[in-house]
Protein backbone atom coordinates (compact mmCIF):
# COMPACT_ATOMS: atom_id res chain seq x y z
CA UNK A 1 0.00 0.00 0.00
CA UNK A 2 1.26 3.42 -0.89
CA UNK A 3 1.08 6.09 1.73
CA UNK A 4 0.31 9.53 0.40
CA UNK A 5 0.99 12.70 2.29
CA UNK A 6 -2.16 14.81 2.23
CA UNK A 7 -1.15 18.38 3.01
CA UNK A 8 -4.04 18.65 5.49
CA UNK A 9 -4.40 15.16 6.96
CA UNK A 10 -0.87 13.82 6.86
CA UNK A 11 0.09 10.32 5.74
CA UNK A 12 -2.93 8.33 4.61
CA UNK A 13 -3.58 5.15 2.59
CA UNK A 14 -3.62 5.43 -1.18
CA UNK A 15 -7.14 4.03 -1.38
CA UNK A 16 -8.51 7.24 0.16
CA UNK A 17 -7.26 9.27 -2.78
CA UNK A 18 -8.23 9.81 -6.36
CA UNK A 19 -5.80 10.73 -9.09
CA UNK A 20 -7.06 13.18 -11.70
CA UNK A 21 -4.14 12.98 -14.07
CA UNK A 22 -1.18 15.14 -14.97
CA UNK A 23 -1.27 18.86 -14.34
CA UNK A 24 -2.13 20.90 -17.45
CA UNK A 25 -2.18 24.63 -18.03
CA UNK A 26 -5.63 26.10 -17.27
CA UNK A 27 -8.40 25.47 -19.79
CA UNK A 28 -8.65 29.17 -20.60
CA UNK A 29 -5.27 28.91 -22.31
CA UNK A 30 -6.72 26.47 -24.87
CA UNK A 31 -10.38 27.14 -25.32
CA UNK A 32 -10.41 30.30 -27.40
CA UNK A 33 -7.33 29.70 -29.51
CA UNK A 34 -8.00 27.14 -32.22
CA UNK A 35 -9.60 23.79 -32.76
CA UNK A 36 -6.17 22.16 -32.65
CA UNK A 37 -5.39 23.71 -29.27
CA UNK A 38 -8.73 22.55 -27.92
CA UNK A 39 -8.19 19.01 -29.19
CA UNK A 40 -4.76 19.08 -27.60
CA UNK A 41 -6.37 20.01 -24.29
CA UNK A 42 -8.94 17.22 -24.63
CA UNK A 43 -6.71 14.34 -25.68
CA UNK A 44 -3.09 14.85 -24.87
CA UNK A 45 -1.72 13.76 -21.55
CA UNK A 46 1.87 13.57 -20.49
CA UNK A 47 2.03 9.82 -21.05
CA UNK A 48 5.62 8.97 -20.24
CA UNK A 49 7.98 7.19 -17.89
CA UNK A 50 9.38 9.38 -15.18
CA UNK A 51 8.23 11.96 -12.70
CA UNK A 52 4.87 13.59 -13.45
CA UNK A 53 3.16 16.35 -11.55
CA UNK A 54 -0.44 15.31 -10.96
CA UNK A 55 -3.68 16.52 -9.41
CA UNK A 56 -4.88 14.36 -6.55
CA UNK A 57 -7.94 14.60 -4.37
CA UNK A 58 -8.24 13.25 -0.84
CA UNK A 59 -11.67 12.01 -1.86
CA UNK A 60 -12.46 9.80 1.13
CA UNK A 61 -10.85 12.17 3.61
CA UNK A 62 -10.85 15.94 3.77
CA UNK A 63 -11.88 16.28 0.12
CA UNK A 64 -9.18 18.79 -0.71
CA UNK A 65 -7.28 18.93 -3.98
CA UNK A 66 -3.53 19.17 -4.17
CA UNK A 67 -0.63 18.48 -6.51
CA UNK A 68 2.03 15.88 -6.03
CA UNK A 69 4.87 14.46 -8.03
CA UNK A 70 4.93 10.73 -8.78
CA UNK A 71 7.26 8.47 -10.72
CA UNK A 72 5.19 6.54 -13.29
CA UNK A 73 7.80 3.79 -13.60
CA UNK A 74 8.09 2.99 -9.88
CA UNK A 75 4.95 4.63 -8.36
CA UNK A 76 7.25 6.39 -5.90
CA UNK A 77 5.66 9.56 -4.56
CA UNK A 78 7.62 12.72 -3.95
CA UNK A 79 6.45 15.46 -1.59
CA UNK A 80 3.09 17.03 -2.34
CA UNK A 81 2.55 20.73 -2.56
CA UNK A 82 -0.48 22.75 -1.55
CA UNK A 83 -0.74 25.79 -3.81
CA UNK A 84 -3.51 24.69 -6.12
CA UNK B 1 4.01 -21.46 -45.88
CA UNK B 2 7.47 -22.52 -46.89
CA UNK B 3 9.77 -23.60 -44.13
CA UNK B 4 12.86 -25.74 -44.30
CA UNK B 5 11.46 -27.67 -41.37
CA UNK B 6 7.73 -28.28 -41.35
CA UNK B 7 6.48 -29.81 -38.13
CA UNK B 8 4.43 -32.98 -38.33
CA UNK B 9 3.97 -36.28 -36.57
CA UNK B 10 6.77 -37.69 -38.77
CA UNK B 11 9.32 -34.99 -37.88
CA UNK B 12 8.36 -35.53 -34.25
CA UNK B 13 8.98 -39.29 -34.47
CA UNK B 14 12.16 -38.60 -36.43
CA UNK B 15 13.27 -36.24 -33.72
CA UNK B 16 12.58 -38.81 -31.03
CA UNK B 17 14.62 -41.40 -32.89
CA UNK B 18 17.54 -38.98 -33.22
CA UNK B 19 17.33 -37.92 -29.54
CA UNK B 20 15.95 -34.54 -30.65
CA UNK B 21 19.27 -33.39 -32.05
CA UNK B 22 17.75 -32.64 -35.47
CA UNK B 23 15.81 -29.49 -34.57
CA UNK B 24 16.98 -26.24 -36.09
CA UNK B 25 16.22 -22.78 -34.69
CA UNK B 26 12.70 -21.76 -35.75
CA UNK B 27 13.91 -18.40 -37.07
CA UNK B 28 17.25 -16.92 -38.09
CA UNK B 29 19.13 -14.31 -36.12
CA UNK B 30 20.41 -12.16 -38.99
CA UNK B 31 22.58 -9.06 -39.11
CA UNK B 32 20.50 -6.06 -40.15
CA UNK B 33 20.72 -5.18 -43.82
CA UNK B 34 21.39 -1.59 -44.94
CA UNK B 35 17.92 -1.08 -46.35
CA UNK B 36 14.41 -2.54 -46.09
CA UNK B 37 11.12 -1.78 -47.83
CA UNK B 38 9.35 -1.77 -44.46
CA UNK B 39 10.77 -1.64 -40.94
CA UNK B 40 8.48 -2.59 -38.09
CA UNK B 41 9.51 -1.47 -34.62
CA UNK B 42 8.32 -3.82 -31.91
CA UNK B 43 8.70 -7.60 -31.96
CA UNK B 44 5.56 -8.51 -30.08
CA UNK B 45 2.54 -10.32 -31.44
CA UNK B 46 1.29 -7.32 -33.43
CA UNK B 47 4.68 -6.45 -34.98
CA UNK B 48 5.44 -10.02 -36.01
CA UNK B 49 1.91 -10.66 -37.30
CA UNK B 50 2.17 -7.47 -39.37
CA UNK B 51 5.45 -8.67 -40.89
CA UNK B 52 3.93 -12.08 -41.61
CA UNK B 53 0.87 -10.65 -43.40
CA UNK B 54 3.00 -8.10 -45.30
CA UNK B 55 4.92 -11.01 -46.77
CA UNK B 56 2.03 -13.43 -47.17
CA UNK B 57 -0.82 -11.17 -48.34
CA UNK B 58 1.08 -8.36 -50.04
CA UNK B 59 4.27 -9.99 -51.31
CA UNK B 60 6.54 -7.56 -49.45
CA UNK B 61 9.39 -9.77 -48.25
CA UNK B 62 12.15 -7.20 -47.67
CA UNK B 63 10.93 -6.44 -44.15
CA UNK B 64 12.70 -6.12 -40.80
CA UNK B 65 11.18 -6.40 -37.33
CA UNK B 66 13.34 -4.45 -34.90
CA UNK B 67 12.96 -5.37 -31.24
CA UNK B 68 14.68 -3.69 -28.30
CA UNK B 69 14.78 -6.79 -26.10
CA UNK B 70 13.69 -10.26 -27.20
CA UNK B 71 10.56 -11.05 -29.19
CA UNK B 72 7.42 -11.62 -27.14
CA UNK B 73 9.09 -10.24 -24.01
CA UNK B 74 6.72 -7.31 -23.53
CA UNK B 75 2.96 -7.35 -23.17
CA UNK B 76 2.70 -10.38 -25.50
CA UNK B 77 4.21 -12.32 -22.64
CA UNK B 78 2.29 -10.59 -19.85
CA UNK B 79 -1.35 -11.05 -20.82
CA UNK B 80 -3.89 -13.61 -19.60
CA UNK B 81 -4.28 -15.22 -23.06
CA UNK B 82 -8.06 -14.82 -23.37
CA UNK B 83 -9.55 -14.59 -26.88
CA UNK B 84 -13.13 -13.44 -27.47
CA UNK B 85 -15.09 -11.01 -29.63
CA UNK B 86 -17.96 -9.80 -27.42
CA UNK B 87 -17.45 -6.09 -28.00
CA UNK B 88 -19.83 -3.15 -28.00
CA UNK B 89 -19.59 -1.39 -31.37
CA UNK B 90 -20.24 -2.85 -34.80
CA UNK B 91 -16.72 -2.11 -36.00
CA UNK B 92 -15.11 -3.67 -32.90
CA UNK B 93 -17.36 -6.74 -33.02
CA UNK B 94 -16.52 -7.39 -36.67
CA UNK B 95 -12.83 -6.64 -36.21
CA UNK B 96 -12.39 -8.84 -33.13
CA UNK B 97 -14.51 -11.62 -34.60
CA UNK B 98 -12.29 -11.65 -37.67
CA UNK B 99 -9.39 -11.96 -35.27
CA UNK B 100 -11.05 -14.90 -33.54
CA UNK B 101 -11.72 -16.54 -36.93
CA UNK B 102 -8.06 -16.14 -37.85
CA UNK B 103 -7.07 -17.66 -34.49
CA UNK B 104 -9.29 -20.63 -35.28
CA UNK B 105 -7.23 -21.43 -38.36
CA UNK B 106 -3.87 -20.26 -37.12
CA UNK B 107 -2.30 -23.52 -35.90
CA UNK B 108 -2.81 -25.03 -39.35
CA UNK B 109 -1.80 -21.90 -41.22
CA UNK B 110 1.42 -21.37 -39.27
CA UNK B 111 2.15 -25.10 -38.87
CA UNK B 112 2.64 -24.23 -35.22
CA UNK B 113 0.38 -25.35 -32.38
CA UNK B 114 -1.03 -22.23 -30.73
CA UNK B 115 -2.95 -24.44 -28.29
CA UNK B 116 -6.24 -22.63 -28.90
CA UNK B 117 -8.82 -23.94 -26.46
CA UNK B 118 -12.30 -22.61 -27.27
CA UNK B 119 -13.72 -23.48 -23.90
CA UNK B 120 -16.19 -20.55 -23.94
CA UNK B 121 -16.27 -17.50 -21.72
CA UNK B 122 -19.10 -17.17 -19.22
CA UNK B 123 -19.86 -13.77 -17.74
CA UNK B 124 -21.41 -13.99 -14.29
CA UNK B 125 -23.66 -10.99 -13.88
CA UNK B 126 -24.71 -9.63 -10.50
CA UNK B 127 -26.25 -6.25 -11.29
CA UNK B 128 -28.82 -4.91 -13.72
CA UNK B 129 -26.14 -2.57 -15.12
CA UNK B 130 -24.01 -5.41 -16.37
CA UNK B 131 -27.06 -7.41 -17.44
CA UNK B 132 -28.08 -4.49 -19.63
CA UNK B 133 -24.54 -4.04 -20.95
CA UNK B 134 -24.18 -7.70 -21.92
CA UNK B 135 -27.68 -7.89 -23.38
CA UNK B 136 -26.83 -4.90 -25.54
CA UNK B 137 -23.69 -6.70 -26.72
CA UNK B 138 -25.68 -9.86 -27.41
CA UNK B 139 -28.30 -8.01 -29.48
CA UNK B 140 -25.64 -6.16 -31.46
CA UNK B 141 -23.63 -9.29 -32.09
CA UNK B 142 -26.61 -11.42 -33.06
CA UNK B 143 -27.69 -8.72 -35.49
CA UNK B 144 -24.27 -9.13 -37.16
CA UNK B 145 -24.68 -12.91 -37.15
CA UNK B 146 -22.14 -13.58 -34.39
CA UNK B 147 -22.97 -15.96 -31.60
CA UNK B 148 -23.29 -14.54 -28.07
CA UNK B 149 -26.17 -15.38 -25.78
CA UNK B 150 -27.65 -14.61 -22.40
CA UNK B 151 -27.94 -17.29 -19.72
CA UNK B 152 -30.35 -17.78 -16.83
CA UNK B 153 -28.89 -18.09 -13.31
CA UNK B 154 -29.47 -21.86 -13.46
CA UNK B 155 -27.61 -22.15 -16.75
CA UNK B 156 -24.71 -20.16 -15.25
CA UNK B 157 -24.54 -22.59 -12.32
CA UNK B 158 -24.72 -25.55 -14.67
CA UNK B 159 -21.66 -24.30 -16.51
CA UNK B 160 -19.77 -23.27 -13.36
CA UNK B 161 -20.80 -25.73 -10.61
CA UNK B 162 -18.15 -24.47 -8.21
CA UNK B 163 -19.78 -21.03 -7.87
CA UNK B 164 -20.77 -19.95 -4.36
CA UNK B 165 -24.13 -21.25 -3.16
CA UNK B 166 -26.92 -18.72 -3.55
CA UNK B 167 -27.49 -18.08 0.14
CA UNK B 168 -23.91 -16.95 0.66
CA UNK B 169 -23.94 -14.31 -2.04
CA UNK B 170 -23.82 -10.62 -1.18
CA UNK B 171 -25.20 -9.96 -4.65
CA UNK B 172 -27.33 -12.76 -6.12
CA UNK B 173 -26.56 -13.97 -9.63
CA UNK B 174 -29.06 -12.30 -11.96
CA UNK B 175 -27.93 -14.09 -15.05
CA UNK B 176 -25.02 -14.51 -17.37
CA UNK B 177 -23.82 -14.43 -20.91
CA UNK B 178 -21.65 -16.77 -22.91
CA UNK B 179 -19.60 -16.76 -26.06
CA UNK B 180 -19.03 -20.39 -26.96
CA UNK B 181 -16.14 -19.66 -29.34
CA UNK B 182 -14.16 -17.66 -26.78
CA UNK B 183 -11.33 -19.28 -24.93
CA UNK B 184 -7.61 -19.12 -24.36
CA UNK B 185 -4.53 -19.66 -26.50
CA UNK B 186 -0.85 -20.09 -25.74
CA UNK B 187 0.54 -16.55 -25.88
CA UNK B 188 4.19 -17.44 -26.54
CA UNK B 189 3.18 -19.79 -29.34
CA UNK B 190 1.39 -16.95 -31.15
CA UNK B 191 4.57 -14.85 -31.07
CA UNK B 192 6.85 -17.73 -32.01
CA UNK B 193 4.50 -19.05 -34.70
CA UNK B 194 4.26 -15.65 -36.41
CA UNK B 195 8.03 -15.14 -36.03
CA UNK B 196 8.71 -18.50 -37.67
CA UNK B 197 6.15 -17.81 -40.39
CA UNK B 198 7.51 -14.34 -41.14
CA UNK B 199 11.09 -15.63 -41.10
CA UNK B 200 10.25 -18.34 -43.61
CA UNK B 201 9.15 -15.60 -46.02
CA UNK B 202 12.51 -13.87 -45.60
CA UNK B 203 11.58 -11.30 -42.94
CA UNK B 204 14.59 -10.37 -40.77
CA UNK B 205 13.89 -10.44 -37.03
CA UNK B 206 16.47 -8.22 -35.38
CA UNK B 207 16.52 -8.49 -31.62
CA UNK B 208 18.45 -6.39 -29.08
CA UNK B 209 18.23 -3.37 -31.37
CA UNK B 210 16.85 -0.26 -29.72
CA UNK B 211 15.66 2.60 -31.91
CA UNK B 212 17.47 5.76 -30.83
CA UNK B 213 16.54 8.19 -33.61
CA UNK B 214 14.41 8.48 -36.74
CA UNK B 215 15.91 10.31 -39.75
CA UNK B 216 13.66 12.31 -42.05
CA UNK B 217 14.17 13.84 -45.48
CA UNK B 218 13.60 17.46 -46.45
CA UNK B 219 9.90 16.80 -47.11
CA UNK B 220 9.59 15.35 -43.62
CA UNK B 221 9.21 11.77 -44.82
CA UNK B 222 10.93 8.96 -42.94
CA UNK B 223 14.24 7.92 -44.53
CA UNK B 224 16.07 5.84 -41.94
CA UNK B 225 16.26 4.80 -38.31
CA UNK B 226 19.26 4.73 -36.01
CA UNK B 227 19.42 1.65 -33.81
CA UNK B 228 21.89 0.28 -31.33
CA UNK B 229 22.85 -2.13 -34.14
CA UNK B 230 23.42 0.55 -36.74
CA UNK B 231 21.52 2.65 -39.26
CA UNK B 232 18.73 1.04 -41.27
CA UNK B 233 17.29 2.83 -44.29
CA UNK B 234 13.59 2.58 -45.02
CA UNK B 235 10.78 4.70 -46.43
CA UNK B 236 8.08 2.95 -44.44
CA UNK B 237 8.38 2.77 -40.69
CA UNK B 238 5.62 1.08 -38.72
CA UNK B 239 5.50 1.09 -34.94
CA UNK B 240 3.76 -1.50 -32.80
CA UNK B 241 5.69 -1.07 -29.59
CA UNK B 242 2.95 -1.33 -26.98
CA UNK B 243 3.72 0.90 -24.02
CA UNK B 244 6.54 2.63 -25.91
CA UNK B 245 4.40 3.97 -28.78
CA UNK B 246 4.22 7.48 -27.35
CA UNK B 247 7.97 7.52 -26.71
CA UNK B 248 8.86 6.26 -30.22
CA UNK B 249 6.38 8.65 -31.86
CA UNK B 250 7.98 11.53 -29.98
CA UNK B 251 11.13 10.86 -32.04
CA UNK B 252 9.24 12.35 -35.01
CA UNK B 253 7.61 15.02 -32.80
CA UNK B 254 4.26 13.28 -33.00
CA UNK B 255 2.01 13.21 -29.96
CA UNK B 256 -0.36 10.28 -29.72
CA UNK B 257 -3.58 10.53 -27.67
CA UNK B 258 -2.62 7.61 -25.45
CA UNK B 259 -2.45 6.83 -21.76
CA UNK B 260 -0.90 3.81 -20.06
CA UNK B 261 -2.56 2.28 -17.00
CA UNK B 262 -1.56 -0.59 -14.76
CA UNK B 263 -3.21 -4.02 -14.92
CA UNK B 264 -2.16 -7.00 -12.91
CA UNK B 265 -2.63 -10.73 -12.93
CA UNK B 266 -1.88 -13.65 -10.64
CA UNK B 267 -1.34 -17.37 -10.88
CA UNK B 268 -2.36 -19.80 -8.16
CA UNK B 269 -0.72 -23.06 -7.20
CA UNK B 270 -1.70 -25.96 -9.50
CA UNK B 271 -4.92 -27.73 -8.55
CA UNK B 272 -7.14 -30.46 -9.97
CA UNK B 273 -9.54 -29.37 -12.73
CA UNK B 274 -12.36 -27.21 -11.33
CA UNK B 275 -13.22 -24.82 -14.14
CA UNK B 276 -13.63 -25.71 -17.81
CA UNK B 277 -14.66 -22.24 -18.98
CA UNK B 278 -13.20 -18.76 -18.76
CA UNK B 279 -15.14 -16.95 -16.02
CA UNK B 280 -15.56 -13.20 -16.04
CA UNK B 281 -17.40 -11.18 -13.43
CA UNK B 282 -17.67 -7.51 -14.37
CA UNK B 283 -19.38 -6.60 -11.11
CA UNK B 284 -16.60 -7.90 -8.90
CA UNK B 285 -13.78 -6.92 -11.28
CA UNK B 286 -12.24 -10.34 -11.66
CA UNK B 287 -11.79 -12.94 -14.39
CA UNK B 288 -10.07 -16.28 -14.38
CA UNK B 289 -9.35 -19.45 -16.29
CA UNK B 290 -7.81 -22.78 -15.41
CA UNK B 291 -4.57 -23.25 -17.32
CA UNK B 292 -3.40 -26.54 -18.80
CA UNK B 293 -0.76 -26.70 -16.06
CA UNK B 294 -3.47 -26.64 -13.42
CA UNK B 295 -2.89 -23.12 -12.22
CA UNK B 296 -5.73 -20.64 -11.99
CA UNK B 297 -4.85 -17.55 -14.03
CA UNK B 298 -6.59 -14.61 -12.38
CA UNK B 299 -6.87 -11.08 -13.68
CA UNK B 300 -8.26 -7.98 -12.07
CA UNK B 301 -9.61 -4.65 -13.20
CA UNK B 302 -7.51 -1.90 -14.71
CA UNK B 303 -6.22 0.76 -12.36
CA UNK B 304 -7.51 3.42 -14.72
CA UNK B 305 -6.66 6.45 -12.66
CA UNK B 306 -2.95 6.96 -12.76
CA UNK B 307 -0.57 6.89 -15.68
CA UNK B 308 1.72 3.99 -14.97
CA UNK B 309 4.49 2.09 -16.71
CA UNK B 310 5.31 -0.12 -13.76
CA UNK B 311 5.70 -3.83 -14.52
CA UNK B 312 4.38 -4.78 -11.12
CA UNK B 313 1.09 -4.63 -9.28
CA UNK B 314 -0.40 -2.73 -6.42
CA UNK B 315 -1.67 -4.15 -3.16
CA UNK B 316 -5.07 -2.38 -3.12
CA UNK B 317 -5.91 -3.90 -6.52
CA UNK B 318 -4.66 -7.30 -5.39
CA UNK B 319 -6.94 -7.08 -2.37
CA UNK B 320 -9.94 -5.99 -4.49
CA UNK B 321 -9.39 -8.78 -7.00
CA UNK B 322 -8.92 -11.49 -4.41
CA UNK B 323 -11.96 -10.41 -2.40
CA UNK B 324 -14.04 -10.48 -5.59
CA UNK B 325 -12.68 -13.91 -6.43
CA UNK B 326 -13.56 -15.28 -3.00
CA UNK B 327 -17.05 -13.84 -3.17
CA UNK B 328 -17.70 -15.93 -6.30
CA UNK B 329 -15.64 -18.95 -5.23
CA UNK B 330 -15.41 -19.22 -1.41
CA UNK B 331 -13.80 -22.64 -1.85
CA UNK B 332 -10.65 -20.95 -3.20
CA UNK B 333 -9.96 -19.25 0.13
CA UNK B 334 -7.04 -21.47 1.06
CA UNK B 335 -5.50 -21.35 -2.38
CA UNK B 336 -2.00 -19.90 -2.51
CA UNK B 337 -0.97 -17.40 -5.14
CA UNK B 338 2.37 -18.39 -6.61
CA UNK B 339 3.17 -15.52 -8.93
CA UNK B 340 1.91 -12.05 -9.55
CA UNK B 341 2.83 -9.63 -12.30
CA UNK B 342 1.65 -6.40 -13.81
CA UNK B 343 2.01 -4.40 -16.94
CA UNK B 344 0.80 -1.28 -18.63
CA UNK B 345 -2.28 -1.19 -20.84
CA UNK B 346 -2.26 1.48 -23.49
CA UNK B 347 -5.56 3.28 -24.05
CA UNK B 348 -6.60 5.78 -26.68
CA UNK B 349 -9.04 8.38 -25.49
CA UNK B 350 -12.12 6.49 -26.71
CA UNK B 351 -10.96 2.99 -25.79
CA UNK B 352 -10.62 1.81 -29.40
CA UNK B 353 -7.28 1.01 -31.03
CA UNK B 354 -5.40 3.19 -33.49
CA UNK B 355 -4.32 1.60 -36.78
CA UNK B 356 -3.35 4.63 -38.75
CA UNK B 357 -1.06 6.52 -41.05
CA UNK B 358 0.13 9.82 -39.60
CA UNK B 359 0.93 13.33 -40.71
CA UNK B 360 4.56 12.19 -40.98
CA UNK B 361 4.94 10.55 -44.38
CA UNK B 362 5.99 6.92 -44.14
CA UNK B 363 5.23 6.66 -40.41
CA UNK B 364 2.47 4.24 -39.38
CA UNK B 365 1.09 3.54 -35.93
CA UNK B 366 -0.64 0.54 -34.40
CA UNK B 367 -1.44 1.51 -30.83
CA UNK B 368 -3.97 1.58 -28.02
CA UNK B 369 -4.23 -2.21 -27.90
CA UNK B 370 -5.33 -2.68 -24.32
CA UNK B 371 -6.55 -6.24 -24.45
CA UNK B 372 -4.55 -6.54 -27.63
CA UNK B 373 -3.67 -10.21 -27.40
CA UNK B 374 -7.00 -11.27 -28.88
CA UNK B 375 -6.51 -8.71 -31.64
CA UNK B 376 -3.11 -9.93 -32.85
CA UNK B 377 -4.17 -11.70 -36.09
CA UNK B 378 -6.62 -9.03 -37.28
CA UNK B 379 -4.39 -6.23 -36.00
CA UNK B 380 -1.45 -7.59 -37.99
CA UNK B 381 -3.57 -8.24 -41.06
CA UNK B 382 -5.14 -4.77 -41.17
CA UNK B 383 -1.89 -2.96 -40.27
CA UNK B 384 -0.07 -4.82 -43.06
CA UNK B 385 -2.83 -3.78 -45.49
CA UNK B 386 -2.46 -0.14 -44.45
CA UNK B 387 1.34 -0.17 -44.81
CA UNK B 388 1.36 -2.00 -48.13
CA UNK B 389 -1.44 -0.09 -49.89
CA UNK B 390 -1.50 3.22 -48.02
CA UNK B 391 -5.22 2.84 -47.47
CA UNK B 392 -6.95 1.36 -44.44
CA UNK B 393 -8.31 -2.17 -44.47
CA UNK B 394 -12.15 -2.05 -44.53
CA UNK B 395 -12.28 -3.78 -41.13
CA UNK B 396 -10.10 -1.12 -39.51
CA UNK B 397 -11.26 1.88 -41.50
CA UNK B 398 -12.67 3.50 -38.37
CA UNK B 399 -9.44 3.12 -36.42
CA UNK B 400 -7.64 6.04 -38.10
CA UNK B 401 -6.24 8.82 -35.98
CA UNK B 402 -8.32 11.46 -37.79
CA UNK B 403 -11.30 10.36 -35.69
CA UNK B 404 -9.97 12.47 -32.84
CA UNK B 405 -10.13 15.68 -34.85
CA UNK B 406 -13.44 14.87 -36.56
CA UNK B 407 -14.87 13.72 -33.21
CA UNK B 408 -15.89 10.35 -34.65
CA UNK B 409 -15.17 8.48 -31.47
CA UNK B 410 -15.59 4.74 -31.18
CA UNK B 411 -16.36 4.51 -27.50
CA UNK B 412 -15.51 1.01 -26.41
CA UNK B 413 -15.57 -0.57 -22.99
CA UNK B 414 -14.00 -3.53 -21.30
CA UNK B 415 -15.93 -6.47 -19.94
CA UNK B 416 -14.19 -6.72 -16.58
CA UNK B 417 -15.55 -3.37 -15.47
CA UNK B 418 -19.02 -2.43 -16.70
CA UNK B 419 -19.06 0.67 -18.86
CA UNK B 420 -22.34 2.06 -19.94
Amino acid sequence: MLLIHCPWCGLRAETEFRCAGPVKPPRSEFIDKSDEAWLEYLYQADNRRGILEEYWCHEKGCGEWFKLRRDTATHEIMDGDTDS
Amino acid sequence: MRSDQRYSIFTLIGGAVRAHRNWKPAWRNPQPKKQYDVVIVGGGGHGLATAYYLAKNHGIHNVAVVERNWIGGGNSGRNTAVVRSNYLRDISIQFFDKSLQLYEGLSRELNYNIMLSQRSEVDVLLTTVSMRNMRRRALNMNRLGIEFQMLTPDQVRQRIPILAPMENCRLPILGGSVQERAGIARHDAIVWGYARGADSYGVDIIQNAEVTAIRRGEDGAVTAIETSRGRIKTNKLAIATGNENAAVASLVDLRLPLRCYNLQAFVSEPIKPVLDVVVNCPDLGVYLSHSDKGELVIGGATDAQQISFRKGGKFPMLEDTVSGLLELFPSFRRLKLMRQWGGALEFAQDGSPIVSATEVKGFYVSAGWWGGFKAIPAGGMTFAHLIARDEPHPLAAGYGMERFSTLNYLLEGGTTVPTD
